[in-house]
């Protein structure tokens, strides 16, 4: 699995973090996405999928 | 348990013939205080996309399906922008208040993103989990004087408003003494049956309040949001002093009245469900009581009159042509019940995997506030069971009185006792 995010995108509603804490953080100034893993491990893909799906911005891309 | 299928709770009945080629009144009218309008269901079965009647007498799209109302709700041909012709308000008193104030939700791109981002950090994840401890100890304030104090109590004065509103003030920097003042304007704000008139001055008397605090916090700035936003925002030229109070008023109203009726009506809802309620109190697992808050915010979904948007370019969506300037209401209510996305979706399970539900909305315009509404919530349905665990009604439910006229749905007071 590999993720790409769009910060530009981003509109830091959390949904991610909340999903897959241990694949997506946020930006400490201003709440924008961070991508902690781009290939996250087995384990993280129903997590990483899940923030893809319930991102409002569109912004997180999960290939694979 | 729900009497929804009983015959107490009779609405009256829209009086008039509709004959099939007058398209449909929105919004309809609920049946079971916990369930979206029965009509609601066998439309969303038929037709994901369909025109309404509007109080207006305009004829906006209504978009039911979980799947069109996200595709809606991220198109760029879908405009947020209430100064725009075609835009369905949601009533007269709405209209009016929309022509006075402008604030980033009534606001497309690039210009939203670059106002939201100013706040983004206040709400985020990581701060507001960093925040748990001191919202447990303040449910755990609230709770020890609703022990000490009369029995019965309403749980929306003892409980459901002050936790949002004392943690919003807390953030914010406004003083929680002026609470009745805030919440009184914010109530006939948001009532549907507020005339113009009245949903302008309150709207003018929030302003004001929101004005003398930008005053206060030039003059003495403290380690507040609305001190943060005039250093860093107001003073350097990046906001106008009246985006600032704009912006201020959003998250103070946005920051209780939400909360506060997801606490009241969600204990109503799990009070009339032991056996849900028995799991959440019994659990060890933060989990749950957190899988909890996403279904229960599905399944009530509490801004119950769809949000607003106008088309600003001719385009097929579902086999329909939207025009430019036709106003579209999305019914997250409705749509948060599509079993195309939710496996039974008229029942309440709180293990249910919910979190990609639509009560927050959806697109550049969601929640802002969510993390801090999903801890205050996890907080508080995690405590109150575990702390009072013979909680009950006061009073029979058929004399609890729901919020129909209001955007934000809920009960208007919630007697119980223990």
């Amino acid at each position: 699995m590999r993720v790409t995010i769009d910060q530009d995108k981003c509109v830091g509603a959390g949904q991610c973090v909340f999903a897959a804490p241990d694949v997506f953080d946020q930006r400490d100034d201003d709440g924008v996405v961070v991508l902690l893993d781009e290939e996250p491990p087995a384990e993280q893909w129903e997590a990483t999928r899940e923030a893809a799906h319930v991102c409002p911005a569109l912004a997180i891309l999960v290939e694979g | 348990m729900l009497s929804c299928h009983t015959t107490w709770y009779i609405v009256p009945l829209i009086e008039e013939a509709v004959s099939v080629e007058v398209a449909r009144e929105y919004p309809m009218v609920r049946t079971c205080p916990f369930d979206p309008p029965p009509e609601m269901a066998e439309i969303q079965a038929g037709e994901r996309v369909l025109r309404v009647r509007h109080w207006d007498g305009t004829q906006p799209w209504l978009v039911t399906g979980y799947d069109q109302v996200r595709a809606i709700l991220t198109d760029p041909r879908v405009s947020a922008d209430t100064d725009l012709l075609g835009y369905p308000h949601p009533s007269a008193g709405s209209a009016a208040r929309r022509r006075v104030t402008k604030n980033f939700i009534n606001m497309d791109n690039p210009e939203h993103d670059r106002q939201r981002r100013m706040l983004t950090r206040d709400f985020m994840v990581k701060r507001m989990q960093a925040m748990r401890p001191t919202i447990q100890a303040l449910v755990d304030g609230l709770i020890d004087e609703m022990l000490a104090g009369p029995n019965p109590v309403d749980l929306v004065e003892a409980l459901a408003l002050p936790v949002p509103s004392l943690v919003i003030c807390d953030m914010m920097g406004v003083s929680y003494t002026e609470r009745d003042l805030f919440h009184e304007l914010s109530r006939t704000m948001i009532s549907r049956l507020s005339t113009p008139e009245q949903a302008v001055g309150a709207l003018n008397g929030m302003l004001e309040f929101m004005s003398r605090l930008v005053d206060e916090k030039t003059a003495h700035p403290g380690d507040d949001l609305i001190s943060r936003l005039v250093t860093t925002q107001l003073q350097p030229g990046h906001l106008t002093r009246d985006d600032v109070v704009q912006m201020c008023q959003l998250l103070l109203v946005a920051g209780h009245e939400t909360t506060a009726n997801m606490i009241a009506l969600g204990t109503l809802t799990l009070l009339e469900r032991p056996e849900a309620l028995a799991e959440l109190r019994d659990a060890t697992d933060p989990a749950v009581a957190e899988g909890a808050v996403e279904e229960l915010l599905r399944y009530l979904t509490i801004l119950h009159v769809g949000r607003r948007r106008v088309a600003t370019e001719d385009f097929e969506f579902e086999g329909v042509r939207i025009r430019a300037g036709d106003g579209i209401i999305v019914d997250h209510a409705v749509a948060n019940r599509d079993p195309v996305a939710f496996e039974h979706p008229d029942e309440l399970d709180i293990h249910r995997k919910a979190r990609h539900h639509l009560a927050f909305g959806y697109g550049i315009h969601q929640c802002l506030g969510q993390p801090l509404a999903r801890v205050e919530l996890a907080v508080v349905y995690s405590t109150l069971y575990r702390r009072i665990p013979t909680l009950r009604l006061a009073v029979p439910l058929e004399e609890i009185a729901f919020k129909h006229d209001n955007v934000v749905y809920g009960v208007e007071s919630l007697p119980v006792t223990w």
